[in-house]
């Protein structure tokens, strides 16, 4: 037995200072959250929070597995769908038998649906994790979308099942009517869940998430079943997507076959790796992006899902760490005062990578447009300046944007791989760099 | 006194090639025991059976009297026995400080808890800090393991064996690949940590195995040959012809 009483010094507990700036940034989300739609009082952008705070929850609740756990689940939306079906089914069941229990608790009820089906599926998933739990992923995903369509009592078919959240007992006379008041609901969940998401992986059972994640070879001789670990995990990303789902079912009022598919799988997959998987905050990051994109390039756009693509395709080519980790990789040049070292390199490469985006965005708006006819109409509107998707003027623009921009934006882009390379060579020198 | 590890007659086939053949060994409580013999003998094997990385085809394996034989590594572990691998095997993207604070949780009693705050457990904390000193490690406790030196990450995968606290050490290899100066410090290190506690050692390097252990076990092709103290090994005649013949000048 180790002796545990000898005299060595006892770690040093944080500083004060340090738990305070912690408990500052919760202080400050949630002072922000309060705030938002003060500022922001228009209906649309009400709806964009609304749908910015489950999509949240949602990330977070896939960051469990993907980046604490190293889980690639790909049927990650049937538990945020099981839900979204659960807290459908208990509001029209509250609203008809009178039962007393208002709506903030419904998405509890949403977390326990997507936990009972963790519960249920999870052991067989977990057993294995890598190719053999994302095949699996995959396909109890499709199964359970399958389903829906087939159960039509319960999923509602393809109409899906909808409800009225009015019609359930009101709190402090809110009639949770207005979406100013399903605003400062999500809101209220967001905060309890990522706070508790937060708390899980400052945990025993969140360090050995980790530990699986890196080595689940290892972990057996340290006396932990990575299996069990897995499994608990998988438990709490189900109850948390489940909560999202929730969440969703009382902001659209209706749950669908929709809320369990592939594209749901996806969508959450794709705005956890761009926020980055490595951090806490990367999945919120990621989700914010993903869903104002979604709401802003479908307005815009009809080829939104192209630039998707092209983000993700860009995000694991380039920067594998997601936004988290390009915003993280700067820390030790903010702590060595190395940053602005960089930042004129930064600035210079600016403008020949907007101008390559933007040549981008033009060709592929020119072939969209092209190729759809006339329909969709002809005129190209990028920046305020309207462009003829049939005059070969536009066509010599983008060309023109497209080669020269990746041309000059190739020698920028040297410019600040040069400038890192000095900027974290003195930092290493102060120190700040391992 | 029971013994610490009793193997009785354990067989390990892969398909149709017998890789371990009638292995019988005795390891005594507090005992060093090294295990000698050349590549492919069937050392690393019986490390695999022993610590449950894989199950005998036949026999019976005993740790502190427990039959062992056919449980899961991390049931092993939790009956008191912890081993090291050949090739490094630690938690890469984690710090050394969470790197040992993992191997430390389970022996505490902290298990799969999600109720209670990592950091905030003075006995964790306080063995963790032992043992980072203990492998000199302590000035590195914050860089991801994955990023420490080759000698660093090879005293990082001892802290890990012994951090849990079990009186059944298996270290596979754990000066291979080292410098001399390196090695000299990993066995200063071995001795110290290993103290009152029973030790299993494959090792390549003669004169480790010879300064560390207490008894000596000659395996070859899968069978033990010779088995006793360093003077006995270095006179039998059997382990001069089959393997010290070669490499003992």
């Amino acid at each position: 037995m180790i002796d545990v009483t000898s005299s060595a010094p006892v770690a040093t507990i944080e500083p004060k200072g340090q738990r305070l700036r912690f408990y500052g940034i919760w202080v400050i989300a949630a002072i922000a959250l309060v705030v938002l739609p003060l500022v922001f009082s228009s209906g649309g952008s009400l709806t964009s929070f609304s749908l910015i705070g489950i999509a949240i929850i949602f990330a977070l609740s896939y960051n469990i597995l993907l980046g604490q756990t190293g889980l690639l689940s790909f049927g990650h939306a049937v538990h945020y769908g099981i839900g979204g079906f659960f807290a459908i089914h208990l509001m029209n069941a509250v609203a008809a038998r009178g039962w007393p229990i208002p709506l903030p608790f419904v998405p509890l009820v949403g977390g326990i649906g997507g936990l009972l089906l963790a519960i249920v599926i999870g052991w067989v998933m977990t057993k294995r994790a890598g190719t053999v739990f994302a095949m699996i992923s995959l396909g109890i995903g499709e199964l359970v979308a399958s389903s829906s369509l087939i159960l039509r009592s319960v999923f509602g078919g393809e109409s899906g099942i909808t409800t009225d959240r009015t019609a359930l007992p009101h709190v402090f006379g809110w009639s949770f009517g207005p979406q100013i008041q399903i605003y400062y609901l999500i809101a209220f969940w967001l905060m309890i869940s990522a706070i508790a998401m937060y708390a899980l992986t400052r945990t025993p059972l969140g360090r050995i998430c980790n530990a699986v994640r890196d080595n689940p070879e290892r972990v057996e001789f340290i006396g932990y079943d990575p299996h069990v670990v897995r499994y608990i995990a998988y438990g709490f990303a189900g109850f948390f997507a489940g909560v999202a789902g929730g969440l969703s079912a009382i902001n659209f009022e209706i749950a669908n076959s929709a809320y369990l598919g592939a594209a749901q799988s996806g969508i959450v997959l794709f705005a956890t790796f761009i926020g980055g998987t490595a951090y806490f905050f990367g999945p919120i990051l990621g989700a914010i992006l993903v869903t104002y994109l979604q709401l802003g390039l479908t307005d815009v756009t009809t080829v939104w899902q192209l630039y998707f693509g092209i983000i993700f395709i860009g995000i694991v080519m380039f920067a594998p760490g997601g936004m988290a980790g390009i915003l993280m990789m700067h820390r030790p040049l903010v702590r060595a005062g190395t940053l602005g070292m960089i930042i004129p390199s930064y600035l210079v490469a600016l403008i020949p990578t907007l101008a390559l985006a933007c040549g981008v965005i033009l060709v592929i708006e020119t072939i969209a447009r092209y190729t759809q006819g006339e329909g969709s109409g002809a005129i190209i509107n990028l920046l305020g300046i309207p462009f003829n998707a049939t005059s070969p003027l536009t066509w010599f623009a983008a060309a023109i944007l497209t080669i020269g921009g990746f041309f000059v934006a190739r020698l920028s882009w040297r410019r600040i791989a040069e400038a890192w390379d000095r900027a974290t060579t003195v930092a290493r020198d102060r120190g700040y760099l391992a | 006194m029971t013994a610490a590890i009793e193997i009785n007659a354990v067989e390990k086939r892969f398909g149709n090639v017998r890789i371990i053949h009638d292995l019988n060994l005795s390891v005594a409580q507090g005992e060093r025991h090294a295990i000698i013999g050349p590549n492919g003998a069937g050392k690393s094997t019986t490390f695999n059976l022993v610590s449950g990385h894989i199950a005998p085809t036949s026999g019976e394996i005993k740790l502190n009297g427990n039959v062992i034989s056919g449980l899961r590594p991390f049931e092993i572990n939790r009956h008191g026995l912890s081993r090291s691998f050949q090739v490094t095997n630690v938690f890469a993207r984690m710090t050394v400080w969470e790197n040992i604070r993992c191997a430390v949780l389970w022996a505490t009693g902290h298990r799969y808890a999600f109720w209670k705050n990592v950091d905030n457990l003075p006995v964790v904390r306080r063995r963790t800090t032992e043992i980072l000193e203990d492998i000199h490690l302590a000035h590195r406790r914050d860089v991801p393991a994955g990023l420490l030196t080759y000698a660093e990450q090879r005293e990082l995968e001892i802290g890990i064996t012994i951090a849990g606290g079990a009186n059944v050490i298996m270290l596979d290899e754990p000066t291979a690949g080292m410098s001399r100066a390196e090695t000299e410090r990993a066995v200063a290190l071995i001795r110290r940590l290993t103290e009152g506690r029973t030790l299993v050692i494959v090792e390549h390097d003669m004169g480790v195995v010879f300064g560390l252990a207490d008894r000596i076990s000659v395996l070859v092709y899968g069978r033990i040959i010779a088995s006793g103290t360093p003077e006995e090994i270095r006179g039998d005649a059997k382990v001069r012809e089959a393997y010290l013949g070669e490499e003992a000048h």
